[in-house]
């Protein structure tokens, strides 16, 4: 994470969002069982390379912002068996998300 | 030298544990308590060894450097991440930074920070239990844990501790209260956990050398408790 100027940042705490259901043909760190469903920033937590460039060899630069995000484990999952109040938490990036009305 | 030979991995000595089971000429099992199997090199480690020696010779590489590796390596144990525990059960206010400035504090206590990766720190409390995981592939802090168990790198573990993570903490002896919540963390490449498991009680007037025998490496995955006081 670098230390730099506070960037512009499209979410905030609080935010419901949902993930992108896509599939980019690069390398990507979104796994599919959050593609499309929806949960909330619980914040920004800095910014950091973009793996999805430099796993192909690029520098990974610019960094880019990072959210933590909180999805029920009841959303995520079809009859979850546990808790009605488990969490799954997941950093991502942010172009990974939408912002849900 | 045929493939049957290559029994071992990357830098295969050749020496076998002496419970590892060796047969005699006719197949039936027989163990040498104490002695080590003299079997050679096999094909990968003679291969490692003609390419360190290249490298060497041509000034790639150092002489001493890849002993200086596995010193390194060597040095990333679970009792890094469970100094720091203790610390932070210890010192409310080191607690505080941990959570607060991970990197930063886990630097000025003296341990290397993850390479190419932030560090988070996440406490337990009664209130919620943090288990982590990496469902893409096998992210870990390594500097702090060491290399990561089996288990935590199978397609087992991978996939239920999203879909049943209390089912796979009671396998691992956690049974959660019902109304502890579950947080689920599943890692990325840019970041590393670390979880803070909760103090067991009965241990008022420990010092951080006592309490750091209690962190055992499953709690500071999330997937366990700390040991408890005189169950070790």
């Amino acid at each position: 994470m670098s230390a730099a100027a506070a960037p512009k940042l499209e979410f905030s705490q609080g935010d419901r969002v949902h993930v992108k259901d896509m599939t980019p043909a690069n390398h990507h760190r979104t796994p599919w069982y959050i593609k499309g469903r929806r949960g909330v920033v619980l914040e920004f937590i800095g910014m950091y390379v973009n793996s999805e460039t430099r796993a192909h060899g690029d520098s990974g630069m610019p960094e880019l912002p990072m959210y933590r995000v909180e999805f029920e484990q009841t959303h995520l999952w079809f009859d979850y068996p546990e808790s009605q109040s488990d969490k799954l938490w997941i950093d991502l990036y942010e172009h990974w998300l939408e912002r849900d009305e | 030298m045929s493939e049957d030979k290559d029994r071992g991995g990357f830098f295969d000595t050749g020496w076998r544990p002496s419970g590892d089971v060796h047969r005699d000429e006719d197949g039936r099992p027989h163990d040498h308590p104490g002695v080590r199997e003299d079997v050679g090199l096999g094909v990968r480690a003679s291969r490692a060894l003609a390419m360190h020696e290249l490298l060497v010779e041509k000034g790639v590489i150092g002489e001493g450097e890849v002993d200086e590796v596995i010193e390194a390596v060597s040095k990333r144990v679970p009792s890094n991440g469970a100094t720091l525990v203790a610390k932070a059960w210890s010192d409310p206010e080191f607690r505080t930074k941990l959570l607060e400035h991970p990197k930063e504090t886990v630097i000025e206590s003296g341990f290397v920070p993850e390479h190419n990766a932030d560090i988070i720190v996440l406490e337990n409390t009664p209130e919620v239990q943090h288990m982590v995981v990496c469902t893409l592939c096998s992210c870990y802090p390594t500097q702090l844990l060491g290399p990561p168990p089996d288990w935590y790198k199978s397609f087992s573990y991978r996939s239920r501790a999203v879909t049943e993570p209390r089912a796979v903490m009671s396998e691992f002896g956690l049974e959660l209260d019902e109304k502890t919540e579950v947080r689920v963390v599943d890692s990325n490449s840019e970041l590393r956990f670390l979880v803070i498991p909760r103090r067991p009680d009965g241990t008022d007037g420990w010092s951080e050398e006592q309490l750091a025998t209690l962190v055992n490496r499953n709690s500071m995955i999330g997937v366990s408790a700390a040991t408890e006081p005189g169950t070790d």
